[in-house]
């Protein structure tokens, strides 16, 4: 890995952390509507997984997306218009935080109904399989998703057609406010793999290098034609599961003590210590990070609203 | 032009959008190995393969997921539900998804696909094998709602759908599978959302679609013995309801019979009433009649049922009542 790979993996998950700190800022400005899922305390699993992929590889997730929407390209200021709900956001206004996307950047959404988004990733992957090529689909989704029917036939099907489809379960401890342990049958999330037949993995999401390598070793089995695949990327988030959250379902030490494995330190003092980057160079990467964010944020606000006619735009092709 | 039944006019639009189109492919319950259900894809597993004609397992969510997710990649799926009674396992998809996700986001993504299925009641299959939903998906803006009534226009309208870049519910008929009717020889492509006039008459205007066009076209013949002459327009899509075709014929008569085979209340009557009370007041001259299922339940029973069911006799009776 060059020295340049393991800098842009430090912006990018400083990058998303600035972001989410701007938009819950903004959203208490009451600038953002809606619902917002912020990922801080997850960015290593996105940063990973999404470092490992290949550009043809097509990425799909839920609602928590703004990690996986920095990852794969796309500028912060086009992150902040949508969540902004300008004419200039990714999904023109019209997604919000939930649905951000990015077609040239095969960034299928930011999808809002828990699990409805892994039977499409079936059909991604099959799309690809049908026309002969050997990009791989990644599925990413919540440790909740995995208790809904849409988890199990989608698993089911993906291994009956021997599809290309990474799924990665994103087990950050709850399901809104309902801990694993009290939503699932088993503990490991890796488990359900084996009642399909499923290769499967268990990753510490907390470690970014981790989290890049299990993913660069799945994606070359699955690229060769080894079918799917469930990792389970252990994580946690340190905000509540939405804006507004009261929170009373964990205790605030808990959420002290992951904070004490923060990624974006990890990683740091992983570069430092290895003498890959000195702390004047992170510290200029985290600048960079700052400015973009402070560029965004600007752009954001002064970008136009949608124009009335965008409201019966786009309903149909034809 | 050849008589052939709406299964077989059906089957040929599939197998001749798959012979032109590679891109084009099935998949379903059933549809492949065993031949379809209804028989529409007899044949087609050992003419063009299980890539292109895919088994799947019994999962609704994921048959329609599948489908918009090959559609994303530009792939023109054709994705068969059974019946119409399962969409409702794959609500999610259908409304969720292949209705919003163009317009969720920005207008990214296209979604060249097909659902197919089977509508209806009458074949003593009791409550929730034998619902006429149609309506219900009608009601989402972002989703076609196609629904074919004779033979020419299945085959016709499933062309253009598997050609459309929108996704599309396609809604055959189960107990319209054996009927017959003349098909043109020669290729051709029906559009979209475009009501037709089925028969030509100046006393009563009838609005119906599907089944309903055969029952009413009965009732249609019965009144012209006793000198009545109904219009009957056919809807064919209800969404986008072409409505204008309906006003024109409903200016001329000045009096409609709506037929619909689903429940009454919040369905095509409703709509079509509204629509004809809102946009032609004026040529009003009796209250516009509805006839639908009674609002039970459908009972397995086969009296009951078919008193459940709209009748020849109940269009006949209304279209004199509106006189």
């Amino acid at each position: 890995m060059d020295k340049q790979l393991y800098l842009d993996l430090y912006y990018q998950m400083v990058l998303i952390r600035l972001v989410e700190e701007a938009s819950a800022q903004l959203y208490q400005q009451g600038k953002i509507g809606g619902f917002l899922h912020l990922y801080i305390g997850q960015e290593a699993v996105s940063t990973g997984i999404i470092s490992a992929r290949q550009p043809k590889d097509r990425v799909i997730t839920a609602y928590r997306d703004h990690g996986v929407a920095i990852n794969v390209g796309i500028p912060a200021k086009l992150v902040l218009a949508e969540l902004l709900g300008k004419a200039t956001g990714v999904s023109k206004g019209k997604g919000g935080s939930m649905h951000l996307a990015d077609v040239k950047r095969n960034f299928w959404g930011g999808h809002a109904i828990v699990g409805a988004h892994l039977p499409i990733a079936v059909g991604l992957a099959l799309g690809d399989q049908y026309q002969g090529s050997d990009a791989v689909t990644i599925c990413m989704f919540g440790d909740g998703a995995t208790n809904i029917g849409f988890f199990h036939e989608a698993l089911n099907l993906s291994k009956v057609w021997n599809l290309p489809v990474l799924w990665v379960c994103e087990n950050n401890q709850y399901g809104m406010g309902t801990a694993v342990e009290r939503a699932s049958a088993v503990k490991e999330i890796r488990q359900k793999a084996l009642g399909y037949n499923m290769p499967n993995s268990r990753v510490n999401g907390m470690d970014v290098l981790e989290v890049r390598q299990a993913t660069l070793e799945v994606l070359d089995q699955i690229r060769a034609g080894g079918g799917p695949h469930l990792m389970e990327v252990v994580t946690y988030r340190y905000r509540g599961h939405s804006m507004g959250d009261p929170e009373r379902y964990r205790q605030a030490e808990e959420v002290k003590r992951w904070q004490e494995n923060d990624p974006i330190g990890i990683y740091r003092r992983h570069l430092e210590t290895r003498s890959i980057a000195t702390p004047e160079e992170l510290d200029e990467v985290e600048r960079r990070a700052e400015q973009e964010v402070t560029e965004a944020v600007r752009f954001a606000e002064e970008s136009p609203e949608p124009p009335p006619e965008a409201l019966f735009e786009d309903i149909y092709a034809e | 032009m050849a008589r052939i039944t709406y299964r077989e006019a059906i089957s040929k639009a599939l197998w001749e959008e798959m012979e032109r189109d590679p891109s084009v492919f099935i998949l379903g319950e059933e549809v492949g190995v065993w031949g379809g259900t209804y028989a529409v894809t007899r044949g087609f597993y050992d003419h063009f393969g299980p890539k292109r004609v895919l088994d799947t397992p019994i999962a609704e969510a994921t048959i329609v997921g599948a489908a918009i997710g090959a559609a994303l990649t530009g792939l023109r799926p054709v994705a068969e539900l059974m019946t119409i009674n399962f969409a409702f396992a794959a609500m999610d998809h259908i409304v969720n998804q292949a209705a919003k996700l163009r317009y969720m986001f920005g207008g990214q993504f296209t979604l060249p696909l097909v659902i197919r299925t089977v509508s209806g009641g009458g074949r003593q299959l009791a409550a929730t094998h034998s619902q006429t939903p149609d309506v219900v998906f009608a009601h989402f803006p972002g989703l076609k709602v196609v629904a074919p009534g004779t033979p020419e226009d299945a085959k016709g309208l499933l062309k253009a759908a598997i050609r459309s870049n929108d996704p599309i519910l396609f809604i055959e008929h189960a107990t319209l599978y054996p009927v017959r009717g003349e098909v043109p020889d020669e290729e051709y492509l029906i559009p979209i959302g475009k009501s037709k006039v089925q028969r030509p008459g100046r006393d009563v205007t009838i609005v119906t679609y599907s089944k309903m066009l055969e029952l009413s076209m009965k009732a249609a013949e019965q009144l012209a013995e006793e000198g009545i002459e109904v219009e009957i327009v056919d809807l064919r899509s209800l969404r986008p309801l072409d409505i204008e075709p309906v006003i024109q014929s409903f200016k001329k008569t000045n009096r409609a019979v709506i037929v619909e085979e689903g429940w009454r209340s919040y369905g095509v009557g409703a709509e079509v009433a509204a629509r004809l009370y809102e946009e032609a007041f004026d040529y009003v001259d009796a209250p516009i009649r509805r006839i639908a299922q009674k609002e039970t339940p459908l009972p397995y029973n086969r009296t009951l049922e078919q008193m459940a069911l709209p009748q020849v006799e109940e269009i006949v009776r209304a279209v004199k009542e509106v006189l």
